[in-house]
Parts: structure tokens; sequence; C-alpha cells
């Protein structure tokens, strides 16, 4: 298979252009010595064996599995016309828009995208996106780093684990300390963090819902933080946000988080997209691509690239990040699915979550010796305590056809008996009351 | 635009206006022109201390931005807020409206390695 | 165009959601509600579809027109490719699922994806190891980075310098001092456009922890002094990093390997034809030697002796997770089928090609443009705008006369060694008939560079909006719609 154009005459005519006799005369330059001392590949195929290859390899794939495994990523419902328009090639085929006038479409959907993560998010801008949610909260410390000349970040334990170990894997190098403080009853355990904040604190790092699915109002940690000038940071899960009270209304000065759950499928991890949005003042302090609105020579709105003089190939070694290029085209499934949804439809979804995981919660509990941890309140990812080991527990259920949840003993030491479980609008309650029966067969046995 | 005499020129083209223990620092002529249309100032916090030679601030314009090095060490008196909401007043008039922050405690005899206007002139006309 | 939130209508809906087969017994409590509904769009479907169609309709891409711009490696990319990324063994599949016990038997298909791109990708490099976890180019040159300190640090080595040629790209100082690193700019050689192994050899020294190199570089050029830099980064212990941005000029032409370098990213959606998505994702996989293999981000597949695949996080020298899962899979997945597709024979023709398109349209445009280093180039060919200017016209200005004639202009301004450049990299996917078209607007415009000039000041004329003002743009910072 090759998608070359060119005719073995058309390169002879081409050749004599450049003057040269063959193909490897142009290659002259790399020295005998240096060529490839081997290059073993296959033999390449036809489109349609290539495909034939990939179904069967898709079809090892336990993708059919009833699931209930979140842990910050999650099976949503994707409109259909999400696809048909990010399918669009004008779209797919460009490259970031250096060129205004050629970009007027992405340039416009980034910028409305802009808008709906500050609407959703309650904060005054946003960027083009970052690489994924893990990625965005680390640029959000860098932020809270370069704003305050202070190099210390409390961490609180309910900040997806994922996102902590890459945290200190960025920072590895640079002399960033790090303080984790514990979750209590499944909140921020305010009486550490309040010890943990200090004078040289940079940030404070929360997320809401956190890792276990609960829900908490982090204006009193906000406040506090301000009080000794430390940013505020919260890491988010959009489809909440149409219900819950924003980081705008905690105070919180930057906003970041996974955009997966708005329109983009799970795809084994990526690509997904970081979301990032903060107060006016934080701005030249924002890493990555920023879409500005503005006029032409005769007057008319367009949009360009704006503020590169903050970004990385101008400040070259001086930028507070190495961005460049993101997920636009992430960023733009995002803005189609809020756009499809819009505000009534997407408040519906998270309610929808809400009450089937609500639900779930209520079945799960009738269980014999399992408990569903109930302290606080939750979203739509809560915490079951099992009276077998977890991962066992969900080795068995992959049998019966379900991915019945995350055993928490993972990442968190000590908690081997504890299953995380999500629940979307994609779960039926017949599915609800299958998962809640293959629970108690399989922990009863 | 004629490089005013009464002022003092560091090889990173800014100005500096010297009274007493005091001093006046902004970007020149052409450090303006190379930049383009500024857009925005991050000056110094006013009441730190800068080094001679040290980092204060960063200028922005459209597609550049430039560190902004004082020529003289000393405490930040003030800053021009009016560059807050009109940057460009620093390419219009960059030796007069233009100013960037003004210094205190300053020692007028670390001044003696700066430039004057002529001096500059030829600098800058030497392409360096 | 109007924004879409000034088409919305109240109450309006687009999509139907199913109606709760759950009871409602619960709800947020007011303590942790938001006090005002999220002011999205209240759109029907066919309104966001116009919309979206009318934007789209308002931009260009590979598919709509040429597009050379320069270090972009704007090439085809196949439609087979996205219809096996759809396919919902891949698309649906939770990255969480092989973290499970015995997980690794539901993904061995998506784990079988990766492992194999990774050793194909240690083929056509010449490395020992790959990782694809970096998202995107400039995330495999910080991984890069992080790589090299992660290895120094174990070897108890102080070094604290990163040596990089000024042609290189804008990304990689940046990408080096985020990982801790101070940067030294190394001056290319004015006569040959590429590093000069003596001025390299003066500022290298112990504290040099690497050295970033781009080959061929941003004019294009290949160096081929390239042992020798190798030869004296190794004698101070020094990392030779490959930035893979220009690969598609040396497929089975020149493995980084082979020549000693110790870490390269490339760029899947440049090289290996996966959308660029205007403007992402991309993804930008590392491969290194031997040597660095333990410090390689985790987690690793391997393969087992049943030929079954297996995550494994067991690395202690590790430097740990530099993305939440493995990679952008699905750029993963279209990049490992197109090589497949083409095959060893394939690549090599590609490279073949895009060098040749690239010294055509050199050739072809030697007589009106100034050409700074008239020999033969790479997959890519910088021109300068010099003798346009004693007329008042600017690279962008030219820039923008393309766009009036139907082309994606090339890069412009960059590099940044060059007055007044245009990089333009054709690709190999484009036929001479598109490349001749474009050439005879390169030399009508600087035809028109001569006689009309100021008919090249005012274009583009033929686009939805004209030059935009940018200076308005940084100074209101309109980036959010509340009107």
């Amino acid at each position: 298979m090759s998608y070359i154009a060119n005719t073995d005459l058309q390169r002879r005519q081409m050749l004599a252009t450049c003057g040269v006799k063959s193909i490897g005369d142009l290659f002259a330059d790399i020295p005998e010595s240096l060529r490839p001392r081997s290059f073993r590949l296959p033999q390449g195929r036809s489109e349609l064996e290539t495909f034939a290859y990939f179904e069967k390899l898709a079809n090892q794939n336990y993708s059919h599995l009833t699931c209930f495994v979140g842990g910050g990523f999650y099976d949503h419902f994707i409109p259909a016309a999400v696809d048909a328009l990010v399918s669009r090639s004008e779209f797919y085929t460009a490259y970031t828009p250096y060129q205004p006038e050629l970009s007027q479409g992405m340039l416009q959907a980034i910028y409305e995208y802009q808008t709906g993560i500050c609407r959703l998010t309650g904060l005054d801008v946003s960027n083009a996106s970052l690489y994924d949610g893990g990625t965005a909260l680390y640029e959000a410390c860098q932020m809270a780093v370069s704003a305050t000349g202070r190099r210390k970040v409390i961490m609180d334990g309910g900040v997806n684990p994922i996102y902590r170990k890459m945290l200190y894997s960025y920072t590895a190098n640079l002399s960033i300390e790090f303080v984790e403080t514990p979750v209590v009853h499944g909140q921020s355990d305010r009486n550490r963090v309040f010890e943990a904040l200090d004078g040289r604190t940079a940030a404070v790092l929360l997320q809401n819902p956190n890792f276990f699915g609960v829900i908490d109002d982090h204006s009193d940690i906000v406040k506090k933080a301000h009080e000794l000038g430390i940013i505020a940071i919260q890491s988010v899960y959009p489809v909440a946000l149409s219900l819950l009270k924003t980081p705008g209304e905690q105070g919180f000065d930057i906003a970041t988080g996974e955009g997966q759950s708005l329109g983009i499928p799970l795809s084994f991890g990526g690509p997904y997209l970081g979301f990032i949005a903060a107060k006016k003042a934080l701005v030249r302090k924002m890493p990555g691509r920023i879409v500005a609105r503005t006029v032409d020579t005769a007057g008319r709105s367009g949009f360009v690239l704006s503020l590169q003089a903050r970004e990385q190939h101008i400040r070259r070694e001086k930028a507070t990040s190495n961005i460049c290029t993101n997920e636009a085209l992430c960023a733009l499934r995002a803005h189609l699915y809020l756009s499809l949804l819009g505000r009534e439809g997407l408040k519906s979804v998270a309610q929808l979550c809400f009450d089937k995981a609500h639900y779930a919660k209520e079945r799960i509990k009738t269980i014999p010796g399992v408990k569903v941890m109930e302290s606080s309140p939750t979203f739509n990812e809560f915490t079951v305590k099992l009276p077998i080991d977890a991962g066992e527990c969900v080795g068995r259920m992959v049998e019966l056809g379900f991915a019945a949840g995350f055993p928490l003993g993972r990442y968190y030491p000590g908690m081997e008996n504890y299953l995380l479980v999500a629940v979307t609008e994609k779960r039926t309650k017949y599915e609800i009351g299958q998962l809640a029966e293959a629970l108690e067969a399989v922990t009863c046995r | 635009m004629t490089t005013p005499t009464n002022l003092k020129y560091s090889k990173t083209h800014e100005w500096v206006k010297i009274e007493g223990t005091d001093a006046t620092v902004g970007i020149t002529q052409h450090a303006q022109e190379a930049l383009g249309d500024i857009t925005f100032v991050d000056f110094p916090k006013t009441g730190t201390n800068v080094k001679k030679e040290g980092s204060a601030g960063v200028i922005e314009s459209v597609k550049a931005a430039s560190d902004i090095y004082s020529p003289l060490a000393g405490k930040v008196a003030e800053i021009n807020e009016g560059l807050e909401t009109a940057p460009e007043s620093i390419n219009s008039d960059p030796y007069g409206s233009g100013w960037i922050f003004k210094l205190t405690n300053i020692n007028a005899a670390e001044a003696a390695g700066l430039m004057d206007a002529a001096a500059y002139d030829a600098f800058v006309e030497s392409g360096k | 165009m109007q924004i879409i939130f000034e088409k919305s209508v109240p109450e309006r809906h687009g999509v139907s959601l199913p109606c709760s087969d759950v009871p409602a017994r619960h709800t947020v409590a007011e303590k942790y509600r938001r006090k005002t509904d999220a002011a999205l769009c209240e759109l029907s479907e066919l309104d966001v579809v116009r919309h979206f169609t009318a934007l789209s309709r308002r931009n260009y891409g590979v598919d709509t027109n040429f597009y050379p711009l320069g270090s972009c490696t704007m090439k085809y990319n196949p439609k087979i490719t996205e219809k096996i990324a759809g396919l919902t063994g891949f698309s649906a599949l939770h990255p969480l699922l092989p973290q499970l016990r015995r997980g690794g038997m539901l993904t061995q298909g998506a784990l079988a994806v990766l492992y194999e791109l990774e050793q194909l990708l240690c083929e056509i490099l010449g490395m020992d190891a790959f990782t694809v976890h970096p998202l995107a180019g400039a995330h495999g040159e910080l991984t890069g980075m992080m790589l090299i300190a992660a290895y120094h640090r174990d070897k108890g080595n102080r070094k604290t310098e990163i040596l990089i040629p000024d042609e290189a790209h804008g990304t990689n100082p940046s990408s080096a001092a985020i990982a801790g690193f101070s940067v030294r700019s190394v001056p290319t050689d004015p006569d040959t456009g590429v590093l000069d192994t003596n001025t390299l050899e003066a500022m290298i020294g112990e504290q040099t922890a690497g050295i970033m190199m781009t080959n061929p570089n941003t004019l294009g050029l290949f160096n081929p002094q390239i042992a020798r830099i190798a030869e004296l980064a190794h004698r101070y212990d020094a990392q030779l990093y490959y930035d893979g941005a220009n690969l598609n000029a040396i497929l089975g032409k020149f493995r980084p390997g082979d020549a000693d370098f110790d870490i390269v990213h490339v760029n899947l959606h440049k090289t290996f034809a996966t959308p660029h998505g205007g403007g992402g994702p991309g993804a930008g996989p590392v491969g290194v030697r031997k040597h660095l293999e333990p410090f390689l981000p985790v987690s690793r597949i391997t393969k087992r002796t049943d030929n079954t695949y297996a995550l494994n996080y067991d690395f202690p020298k590790s430097i740990g997770y530099i993305a939440p899962f493995y990679g952008n899979f699905a750029v993963c997945l279209k990049a490992y089928a197109y090589i497949l597709m083409l095959g060893g024979k394939g690549l090599i023709e590609a490279s073949e090609n895009a060098v040749l398109n690239a010294n055509y349209v050199m050739h072809s445009l030697k007589n009106d443009y100034h050409i700074p280093y008239l020999k033969t180039c790479m997959h890519e060919c910088v021109v300068s705008a010099k003798n346009q200017m004693k007329h008042g016209i600017h690279a962008i200005d030219i820039a923008k006369a393309l766009i009036d004639r139907g082309f994606h202009p090339p890069t412009v301004y960059f590099p940044l060694i060059i007055k007044e450049t245009m990089m333009i990299e054709p690709t190999e996917t484009e036929s001479k008939e598109t490349l001749d078209a474009f050439i005879i607007a390169m030399k009508e415009i600087a035809a028109a560079a001569k006689e009309t000039p100021d008919a090249l000041h005012a274009a583009p004329q033929t686009t939805p909006v004209g030059r935009l003002d940018e200076t308005k743009a940084a100074k209101d910072m309109d980036v959010n719609f509340t009107g």
C-alpha cells in the first residue's frame, strides 16, 4: 500500500529539474558508514488485509463488559452528531491555526469551547486544551509556583492517585515539596489541611467529586488559602459541574479536569482532553494556546491565537510550560457534546448518573456482608466494602460479564477489600440489578 | 527620534535617568521598535530590591517577549501604572510617558559602566 | 458568523436522553449545588450541525488544499485508519481494565497494538526500547529530558546543562528548562547551515548533561558530522537526543541509533500520517538505547513466552507516570496501521518522494527567490523573501498572497536564524501537478512583488476575514464570550 501519486516518468522529470541522476543522489549527505545496519520491517499490505487484521485484534478486547469502572474515566453516551461532525476532515486534517484567515472555523470553535469551559467552571479564562486531566493539574501547579514564587504544594488524598503519581514524576528534578493530607470519612481532613497551609505554600490541590466519588464544598479551605496568599486549585468532573457548586463559586483560582466524559471515547486511555480555567489575573501564567476574538482590517470580527508571547516558541527556556500543540480535536468533541446536550441536557445526564448511582447503592447495600460507605454524599461513584478481596471479586465478576468496579487496594494500601463503583446514564435499572445479584453470588460463595 | 543626552543607557537597551539617589528606568526607542506593538508589561514588585543587570520584569508584544534588566541596583519605589491600560505609550513615547519603574537607594557611581547617548547610538549602529 | 451562544433559544433541546428507570429518592444537598445553571447552548440538533458544518467550511485542511507547512509534515491521512480506530473493541475499551487482576487478558488486542508498534519503532529508529506514553512531540522531549536527569542522578553525575543548536525547534529549550536543566544555545555555522563540531567542542564539558539535535535540522539540512558529535557527547557521558520532528526525510536511509544517539522522540502525527486534528491530538513516543531502558516511564508492556502481553510496573529506576495510561492509544493505533500498510519498502519510498518533492520545489524557485543554502535539501526547503524585501514585500505578504491562490502557506519566520524565511515541506503524497501549481503561484507572487506590491499587501481577499489585528487581540483579551 502506498499513498504516493507521482509516476516513474514524473520522478525522472523532477530529478532532471534538480540536476541529479537518481534519488540516491539526494541522500548523498548521509555518510555510507551511517546507513542503516538493518531495516527489517514487514511487507506492506492492502487496506482490506489491514482492516481484517485489526478487526481480529479489536475482537480480543473485552469492551463488551457491562462497565461500572470509573476512576475519573467514564462510559458516557456520545451523540452520533459528535462523531459525524468531528469527522469533517476540514477540522481533523488541519493543523494548529497559524494562518488565522484559513482557520477561522477551528479558531471560532476553540473560542466557543473556552467560553463553555468558563461557564461550566464559573471562572474567567480558559485555554485551547491540554493533554489530559493529570498534565492539566501539573500545569496548574506550575502556574501557582510561578505566580507565588513559592515551592510547597499541599495535595489532598482525594486527588486521583494517578494524577498524584504524575505530579511526582514531573517534579522529580525540580525542588518542589509536596505535602499530602488525608481523607477522613471520604472528605478532605480540614484539620490536617489547615495545619499544612502556611506562608511557604504555593498551592493547595483538591478534587471534587474526589477519587472516592465524594462531593464536598471546599470554600472554607479556599478562604484560608487566600489569607496566606496561596493559589487554590480544584480538579473537577465536568459532567458533575452542571449540578455541583462550581470552582468559581467556591473561590478557586484555577480549575482543571479531564474532559473525556464530554463526548470523547474511552479508547484505552487516549487521546483525552485536559481542560483548565482560571481567574483573569492568572491568564498570562496559563500554558498552551489561547484563542482571542479581534477584528480584521475591514472591521470584521475574527479569531486569532493570542498571548503567544508567553509561549515556548518565543520565551524558549523562560516559558513556564513547553506545551505547544494540544488536543484541539478533543476540545472540538467536548464543545460539540456540550452544544448538543445543552443547558438542560447536561443537567439531565448528571441527574441520571446521580440517580442511578444512588439506586445502585441501595441495591448493593442489601447484600449480606457488603457495606456501602455512606458517611459523605457522593455523585455517581461510591465505595463498597466487600467481605472478600476486591481484586478477587472483580476477577470473578468478569466471568459473569461485568467490569464491576475498580479495586482501591491498587492505589490505597490497606483498602484491599474496597471497591470503587461508577454508574453512568448508560447503565439501566436491569443492569444494576444484575450487578447486585452477581456481586451477591460472588461475595457469598 | 534623537537619543536624549540626559540619560544613561545599558547594552540591553534600557535607559536610566539619575536624580540623586533616585532613578527612572525605561526601554529605548531602538528596543521598542524591535519589539513592535507592546501589549503588556509585567512590572517588578514595588518594595523589592533589584540587582544591577538583574531581571526586573518582562515586556510583551504581539510576537515577542523581552526581559527588562535593571541598569542599576536599587529598591523599586514606583511602577508606571498608566502602562497597565496603555502599554502602547512605550511605543509612542519611550523616553517620556513610557517610563517603566522608579528606583530609590541607588548608588550613582554604578552608572559609570553605562553608555551616554552618543556611545549608545554607536552601539546600536554597530548592530550588537 | 455568529457565536454559537448567540444562536441559543431558551428551552430549545438538542439530543434526547432516556427517561430515568430508577426511583429518584435522593438529591444533591443545597450546600453542594451550583446556584445558577451553566449557560450552555439551547439548540436543536440541526442548529448544531449547521453551525459546525459552517465552521468546517471556514477551515483549510490537507483534504481541502495543499498544505506545505514546514516542519509539520502535513501528508495525506489515510481514511482506513479512522475506521480502525472507530472499532468498538478499541474505542469503548476502558483503560483501567488491564489494571484489574488478570485484567491483561481482557485487553490482549490493545496491548498487542502498543507492543508491536514499539517493536517496529525500535527497528525504524535503530533503538533498543520504546515507550508510547508521551502524548505529543513536546511531551516526548520532556520525557527524554526527564530520562537524562534520571540517568545522571542514578550514576551520581552532577550535570546541569543541555546544549541546543540555535536551529533547533523552539520547544527544545523550554522542554529542557522545565525538566530542571539550564540551557545553552550553540550557534550554527552560517556557511554550512549546520552545527559546527569545533564550536560544540569548545562548549561541551563535564557540566553537559545532554545535547538536543534535530537532524536533518530546521533548515532541511543533514549534518554529515553527526558521528563526531556523538563521539564528543559520549566523551563527557552527555546523552545525545534526537528530535524526530524531521524523521520523514530519512526512513530507511538513516537510523539515529546507528549514529549512537541515546534518545529519540518521534511525532506519529507527522511521519506516520495520523491526523493533526487542528492542533492535536498527536503522540510522541520515545526510544532509548539499552543503558536508558531502566528509566523509561511505567507501565511497560512485555510479551510473555506464550505470546500473550502483560503490563509491567516493576522498574524501580523508572521516572514513573508521565501519562495517565498508555499514551494516546488511538493515535498509536492509527500509526501502527499506517506502518503495517506501507511496510519497509513503502516507508523508504515515502522518504524518497518527500525529499524529491522538496528538492523539486526548491530548484524550481531558485530564480525567483533567495535560497540561503542552495544544495540538496532533505524533506523540506528554506527559501527567503530577501529579494522581495526591496519592494517592501515580506514573507508574511507572500504567505497571504498564497492563500488567495488556494494554498496553505509554508511556515514563515522560522527558523529564526534566517531572515524572512519560508519553510516549505511538500510531503511525499503530493503530486507533481500540485507542486507545479504551487510553483507557478510562487512565481506569480514574485513577479507581483516587483510590479504590484500594493496588491500583495492587501491579501488575502478570498477568505472570510482579512488580516486580523493581533495587537488588539492581545490587549483586549476577549477569550471568553460574555456578550
